[in-house]
């Protein structure tokens, strides 16, 4: 860095004209081609070292302000300091889920997805006891994402209100977030896409319909349709009522039949857990566990 | 390069030819390939190009029905493109190995293969480069990797692309630097050997690339440090390039992916399929362009020592891995271990084991089959069976199973393995790359000399004289007879070794050490 200020400095006093006597001889004469090439050099690696390292900090910072609550998990209501009106989430009741995968018909019915693009999977679990259920996984949004800093161009972003989305006309196709995710929530357009009529919104990462060949894409909790107070396809289309879509600011969910509970208190004494909280993700999908308890059948 | 006409029409006072060598008979050899059109010239260059087409026709497809012609889906996101990308990048290695670490060891017995090497290096490491294009899903979007408002810093592919540009514009560098006091060589050999209108594009060329070198001592002296320097550096360039090549895939959880050993693994396996891929092309040269006189047997068991060193390590590395994960009883690594073991990749993991990790260590520990025609069979094999290894290392983990629970161990439920279908249009893209590497160093040698000329000049003469009594001279010479320095230098050693450092304090590379030092690493 010694180097640009010197540089800098050569250059500030031969614009200005010399205020006493001679020009000093070994002035911009001793500025051969090796010596402007090392400070070239120099510099170049100064700036890009400094900014890689802001990039770092700032990084850090504002990870720092975006994950509030996950030095207290189970009370999400302590998002202040955030200026998001909201922060997503969803809860998922594993007790009353029986499997019949509605939420991921509507899924790929609304975003007009090839049959194994399952935004929301519902994928078969089995207990210790040998009993088979059902846990739906949409995309966790998690609070430190690891499919954001691998992309090499930046498509993978993050919103202020918590949702990871991906930019279709960024994304380059090298897969390496499929790579990263841990919950095997991303999904590739490896042909063509499903043909889709003309949407109410244009293609854009909160709403990304049709698809785009070629690009990654992911379970958005239909992020266009949020405004407008609607809650995402896979929430309204459960008929059992097992996914809500949370607001962890107002401390509110709500699921498709139209119940409405305190997130707070409904995650603290329903023991809700975190899907592979050991890497470090900090998912904000809450599971409710259980294997059908609620459900009318015996299982 | 030569503003001043003047250096045309005089001939270079260059450093007079040392005593023994001819270097302009020993040019006449070397420039063969570019004077000569042998009758199987032509036939080669069209089937490889043909070859190449119906790579780009493949290509085609793939470009306009989607990534999933090459046989990826959803469970397989990365394969057989990501596998070619670590092994065409990683065999450009064995050119700078053998020309970078022999030069800076002061192994005299590497000169006449630094070329052949080098070239190597110079043509497989672009066409490694250019995997990135079929690998990527939208390969028109492909100029956002080189538009820095795009570049997201801590992805470790915008870093590969880095590492492997900058390694790339030093291979270009490490190719041309001893190139240089070739070419004006070569022009007057031209001038005096050949007419036609191909000779005077060469002689334009050479004069364009290496007009300028006299051949005084202060351009020796500039020149030999630079050689020196960029063997230093191509060292820890390589070694970069293979690290943060494994860093994309273990900057994941993956097991398989998520391991520590993969830099290092990476480095190793690109240093032992290059010197392997190095002899092949040694081998080729030798056979195609009659430099038999030149590049003896010996070479190749020399090159093979080399190769079982890494292949050695290599095998070690492996075995450790597996070791440890197959140890930890984890459902993941446990049941990704066992998939390769046993499982449903046990073909191509158990062909590795034998074709490249125990057969090498034994055809060079059998005196018998420690031959020129042992360690070409065995760096064949190592070469297909490395390209096998990263098959191994790349599609086992990218179509694990992630979401099954842990009561279902190796997942039978939610926990089904994804598989990865190799579909023509891969397949014909990977021959067409692997047909481009021969097709490239043909085309390459149509307008460079084959053999490092000076530097096989300078070596023989530095090593020469106290020697020449000692060795029973071997001037088997097949076409043109060996200038008697240089058969004697390549004539000594058990293993084809020939000492250096005769001249106290003096070496090829500008690299100074004790003479007797030197001696007793060559015997």
């Amino acid at each position: 860095m010694d180097e640009t200020t010197t540089s800098t400095g050569a250059g500030a006093s031969c614009c200005t004209p010399a205020p006493t006597g001679p020009v000093p001889v070994e002035g911009p004469s001793r500025i051969d081609r090796r010596r402007f090439l090392s400070r070239t050099v120099v510099s170049l690696f100064g700036l890009a070292a400094t900014g890689a390292f802001a990039e770092v900090l700032d990084e850090q910072h504002s990870s720092a302000t975006t994950l509030p609550e996950h030095a207290k998990a189970a009370a999400p209501a302590a998002t202040a300091g955030t200026e998001a009106k909201h922060q997503w989430c969803m809860v998922i009741d594993l007790r009353v889920c029986n499997g019949c995968k509605e939420c991921t018909a509507a899924c790929q019915k609304a975003h007009y997805l090839h049959e194994d693009q399952t935004w929301i999977d519902v994928v078969t679990m089995r207990t210790a006891a040998g009993e088979d259920y059902y846990m739906p996984r949409p995309c966790m949004m998690c609070e430190d994402p690891p499919c954001v800093p691998v992309c090499p161009v930046g498509a993978n972003f993050r919103t202020a209100e918590g949702l990871t989305l991906v930019d279709q006309s960024r994304c380059v196709g090298t897969r390496i977030c499929m790579n990263s995710c841990p919950y095997q929530a991303r999904y590739f357009n490896f042909s063509d896409p499903v043909p889709a009529p003309r949407q109410p919104f244009p293609q854009e990462p909160t709403w990304p319909v049709p698809q785009a060949k070629g690009t990654v894409g992911k379970c958005v909790y239909c992020a266009a349709m949020l405004p407008s107070g609607k809650v995402p396809e896979c929430v309204s289309n459960c008929p059992m009522g097992v996914i809500y879509l949370g607001d962890l600011v107002s401390d509110v969910a709500v699921n498709g039949m139209g119940q409405v509970i305190k997130l707070s208190q409904f995650l603290s004494e329903n023991d809700a857990v975190k899907f592979k909280e050991s890497y470090g993700t900090h998912p904000r999908v809450y599971y409710i566990p259980g294997h059908g308890q609620n459900l009318d059948t015996d299982q | 390069m030569s503003t001043n006409s003047e250096v045309d029409q005089v001939v270079p006072a260059s450093a007079p030819a040392p005593a023994g060598v001819d270097e302009h008979e020993l040019m006449g050899v070397a420039m063969r390939p570019v004077v000569q059109t042998p009758r199987w010239w032509w036939p080669s260059v069209g089937v490889l190009s043909a070859i190449v087409v119906v790579g780009l026709v493949a290509w085609a497809v793939q470009l306009a029905d989607g990534v999933g012609a090459a046989g990826y889906n959803n469970q397989a996101f990365w394969a057989i493109y990501e596998a070619n990308l670590v092994a065409f990048i990683g065999v450009s290695y064995g050119g700078a190995v053998v020309s970078a670490i022999l030069r800076l060891t002061n192994a005299a017995w590497r000169a006449p293969l630094t070329r052949i090497a080098e070239a190597t290096a110079l043509v497989t490491l672009p066409v490694g480069m250019l995997f990135i294009i079929p690998h990527l899903g939208s390969p028109q979007k492909v100029w956002e990797l080189v538009w820095p408002p795009y570049w997201n810093l801590s992805s470790p592919i915008l870093w590969d692309f880095f590492a492997v540009s900058t390694y790339l514009l030093a291979t270009l560098v490490f190719f041309y630097l001893p190139l240089i006091p070739d070419l004006p060589l070569a022009r007057r050999w031209l001038s005096t050997e050949a007419t036609g209108r191909r000779a005077d594009a060469c002689r334009w060329l050479y004069r364009v690339l290496g007009g300028g070198w006299q051949g005084t001592p202060r351009q020796k002296k500039v020149l030999h440090l630079s050689i020196g320097l960029v063997a230093i550096m191509i060292i820890p360039l390589a070694v970069s390039v293979h690290s943060v090549l494994s860093f994309a895939f273990s900057s994941s959880s993956r097991a398989g992916y998520l391991e520590t050993i993969f830099p290092v693994y990476f480095v190793v396996a690109a240093l032992y399929s290059g010197v392997a891929l190095v002899v092949l092309m040694v081998a080729a040269g030798r056979r195609l362009f009659h430099l038999e006189a030149y590049i003896h047997p010996r070479h190749f068991v020399r090159l093979g020592f080399l190769l079982v060193a890494f292949g050695a390590a290599y095998l070690y590395l492996s075995f450790t891995e597996y070791l440890i994960d197959g140890y930890s009883g984890t459902t993941d690594n446990a049941s990704w271990v066992r998939q390769i073991l046993v499982g449903r990749y046990w073909a191509p993991f158990w062909f590795y084991v034998v074709a490249a990790g125990v057969l090498p260590l034994l055809v060079m520990a059998i005196k018998r089959t420690r031959t020129k025609g042992g360690v070409i069979t065995v760096s064949a094999l190592v070469v297909v069976a490395m390209w096998v290894k990263r098959l191994v290392i790349v599609i086992p983990p990218a179509t694990e199973p992630l979401l099954s629970s842990p009561a279902t161990p190796g997942g039978n439920l939610a926990g089904t393995w994804g598989t990865y279908h190799f579909t023509w249009v891969a397949i014909s893209i990977t021959v067409a790359a692997t047909a481009a590497i021969p097709l490239l160093l043909l085309v390459l040698f149509r307008f460079v000399p084959i053999l490092p000329v000076t530097e096989m000049a300078e070596l023989a003469t530095e090593t020469a004289p106290a020697e020449a009594v000692a060795a029973p001279a071997v001037t088997s010479a097949v076409l043109s007879p060996a200038p008697p320095g240089w058969g004697a230098a390549t004539s000594l050693g058990r293993y084809g070794v020939a000492p250096v450092g005769t001249l106290p304090g003096t070496s090829s590379n500008g690299l100074s050490g004790p003479a007797s030092e030197q001696r007793k690493w060559d015997r």
